[in-house]
C-alpha cells in the first residue's frame, strides 16, 4: 500500500475524479476526509463499505471551497481527528461557460475564477498551515489540459492556467520544507463534468480529439494522483502531470 | 508485472540499472543492453537473485543491428515485449557552440537521438505484435531549457521530446503508450563526470534544484515504473519531470 498511515483532504469528492481518487487513497491505506459542496457522504460510505478491513476511515463534509472559514474548519477538523494532514487533493472546480455568448458573461468568469483559483488558494493555505510545521506533505491541484491550450471558456482556461501558476509558486516556496506541490491535468474524463449520458456524437468527437480515441475513466486519473501523493514521487514538485490520452502531444 | 517483459538500454548504471531492478522487483522479466559485458552478467545474476529472470546482450545504440538483436532477444527468450526504457545516452562534449564540429555533433546525436529513434522503431514493431506496450524515453530537463556548454546535450534532448510526442500519436492506435522522463540532477556516474568539469563539483550541483538535493536513481525508477504500469493507462506523449522543482524556476 502506497499511502499507509497517511491522511488526506479531497475536495470535489462527491463525484468523478474526486470520488475515484478518495477511494483510491483509501485502497492505498489513507484515511480520507471527503469534501464536496453537497457533502460527500456517499463517497465516504463507499469507502467505509470496502475499507473497514484495512482499518481505513473516511467521512464526508459539506463545504464551499470559496468559504475560507469553512475550509479552515474542515482542514483543522482533520488534524484534530487524526493528528496530522499528509495529502491535500484540491480538485473541486467548475466549468460553466458552455455557450459562445458566455464570452459576454463577466459574472460567469468571476464565479469560475472564484472557485477554480481563489478556492484552490484557500485550500492550499489551509493545508500548508498544518504541513509546514511538520515539514511534510504532498499537495495535488487539479488543473486541466486547458492549462496549456485555449480550448474552453475564458474563465475556465484562465483559471486553469492560474492553477499551474499557484502550483509552481507553492512548489518553489516549500521545496526545502518537505512539501511537494504538483498538478493533475486531466484530458476528457467521464464523471463529474462529463457524463456517459451525453449525446453519443459529441462523445465520439471528444474521444477523437485524443490520440487514444477514447475518454478516460476517473480511476485512471486517480492512479496518477496516488502516485504524486505517495513517497514514490519524492523528487517531483511543481510538475503538471497530464493524463490526457496524448491530447497535448498532438 | 508478472509475466511481462521489460527491455532497458543503457541498463548497467544509474537510472537504467535502477529501472531494471525496479521492473524485476515488480515481477517483470528483463532484457538488458549495455556495453560492459562483465557488468551485464553481474546485473543478470542480481536480477535472478531477486526471483526474476533476465537476459543480457551487448548493445551499442549507435548500431542498429545491436538494437534489433536486443529486441529479438526479448521475443526469443520470453516470447513478447511489454515495456521498454530507452535510457542509453551521453552527456556529449562540454564546450561552447563555437567549438563544436561535425564529429561532436554526431557523437551526441547518434546516441541520444538516432539511438532512441531506432530503439523505438524496433520496440514498436515488436509491441504491435503482442497488442501493445509502453515505452519510456529517458530525456532530461535540458529538453526544455538551455545551459552554456551543453549545446548538443540540450539540442539532442529537445529532439527526444519530438520523438516521444510523435511516438505517442503513432503508437496510440497500436495500443502503445510512449512517454518520457526528464530527470534533473540525479546522483549517477554521468553526474559525477559532469561534476568533474565544474568548480564546486557535486556539492555545487546539489544546491541547484529548489529541493536543494540530488535525486536518486531509484526515485527516477519509481517514475518510470508508474509510467510503464497499467496505472498510467491514459498517460501518453508526456515527458514527466523529476528534478526537485527545477522546471518551476
Amino acid at each position: 500500500m502506497m499511502l499507509q498511515g497517511k491522511t488526506a483532504f479531497v475536495t470535489g469528492a462527491g463525484s468523478g475524479i474526486g470520488r475515484a481518487t478518495a477511494r483510491a487513497f483509501a485502497r492505498e491505506g489513507a484515511r480520507v476526509c471527503c469534501a464536496d459542496l453537497n457533502g460527500a457522504g456517499e463517497t465516504a460510505a463507499m469507502i467505509a463499505a470496502t475499507g473497514t478491513e484495512a482499518g481505513v476511515e473516511a467521512y464526508g463534509v459539506a463545504i464551499d471551497i470559496t468559504d475560507e472559514a469553512a475550509v479552515n474548519a474542515a482542514v483543522d477538523g482533520i488534524v484534530s481527528r487524526w493528528g496530522q494532514l499528509d495529502i491535500g487533493f484540491n480538485n473541486a472546480g467548475i466549468n460553466i461557460e458552455n455557450k459562445r455568448d458566455h464570452w459576454q458573461r463577466l459574472d460567469l468568469f468571476d464565479q469560475t475564477m472564484a472557485v477554480n483559483v481563489r478556492g484552490v488558494m484557500i485550500c492550499m493555505v489551509a493545508e500548508l498551515r498544518h504541513m509546514y510545521p511538520r515539514k511534510s506533505g504532498s499537495i495535488i491541484n487539479t488543473a486541466s489540459t486547458a492549462a496549456f491550450t485555449g480550448i474552453a471558456g475564458p474563465g475556465y482556461v484562465a483559471s486553469k492556467h492560474a492553477v499551474m501558476g499557484l502550483t509552481r509558486a507553492a512548489a518553489l516556496r516549500y521545496a526545502e520544507d518537505g512539501i511537494r506541490v504538483n498538478a493533475l491535468c486531466p484530458g476528457a474524463t467521464f464523471g463529474g463534468m462529463m457524463s456517459e449520458r451525453h449525446d453519443p456524437d459529441s462523445l465520439r468527437l471528444k474521444a477523437r480529439a485524443h490520440p487514444m480515441n477514447r475518454i478516460a475513466q476517473p480511476e485512471e486519473m486517480a492512479e496518477g494522483v496516488v502516485f504524486l501523493a505517495s513517497d514514490r514521487a519524492s523528487y517531483m514538485t511543481g510538475h503538471p502531470l497530464a493524463i490526457d490520452g496524448g491530447f497535448l502531444a498532438g | 508485472m508478472q509475466g511481462q517483459v521489460a527491455l532497458v538500454t543503457g541498463a548497467l548504471t544509474g537510472i537504467g540499472r535502477a529501472a531494471a531492478l525496479g521492473f524485476a522487483k515488480a515481477g517483470a522479466w528483463l532484457v538488458i543492453g549495455g556495453r560492459k559485458d562483465a557488468v551485464g552478467a553481474d546485473l543478470v545474476a542480481e536480477i535472478v537473485a531477486l526471483g526474476s529472470d533476465a537476459a543480457y546482450r551487448h548493445c551499442d545504440v549507435r548500431d542498429e543491428s545491436d538494437i534489433a538483436a536486443l529486441v529479438a532477444l526479448a521475443l526469443e527468450r520470453f516470447g513478447r515485449l511489454d515495456h521498454a526504457v530507452n535510457n542509453a545516452g551521453t552527456d556529449g562534449a562540454s564546450r561552447p557552440l563555437t567549438q563544436h564540429t561535425p564529429e561532436t555533433y554526431a557523437e551526441a546525436f547518434d546516441i541520444n537521438v538516432r539511438g532512441v529513434l531506432l530503439s523505438m522503431k524496433h520496440e514498436m514493431l515488436a509491441m504491435a505484435g503482442n497488442g501493445g506496450g509502453s515505452i519510456v524515453n529517458v530525456s532530461s530537463t535540458m529538453a526544455f531549457r538551455g545551459r552554456p556548454n551543453l549545446g548538443l546535450y540540450c539540442a539532442s534532448k529537445h529532439a527526444v521530446e519530438g520523438l516521444t510526442k510523435v511516438g505517442a500519436i503513432e503508437g496510440a492506435p497500436l495500443g502503445i503508450r510512449v512517454n518520457g522522463i526528464a530527470p534533473g540532477q540525479i546522483d549517477t556516474q554521468m553526474l559525477d563526470r559532469v561534476a568533474g568539469h565544474i568548480p564546486g563539483g557535486k556539492e555545487h550541483i546539489a544546491a541547484g534544484p529548489p529541493m536543494k538535493r540530488l535525486g536518486t536513481p531509484e526515485e527516477a525508477a519509481d517514475l518510470i515504473l508508474y509510467l510503464s504500469s497499467a496505472r498510467a493507462s491514459y498517460v501518453t506523449g508526456q515527458t514527466v519531470a523529476i528534478e526537485g522543482g527545477r522546471l518551476a524556476t
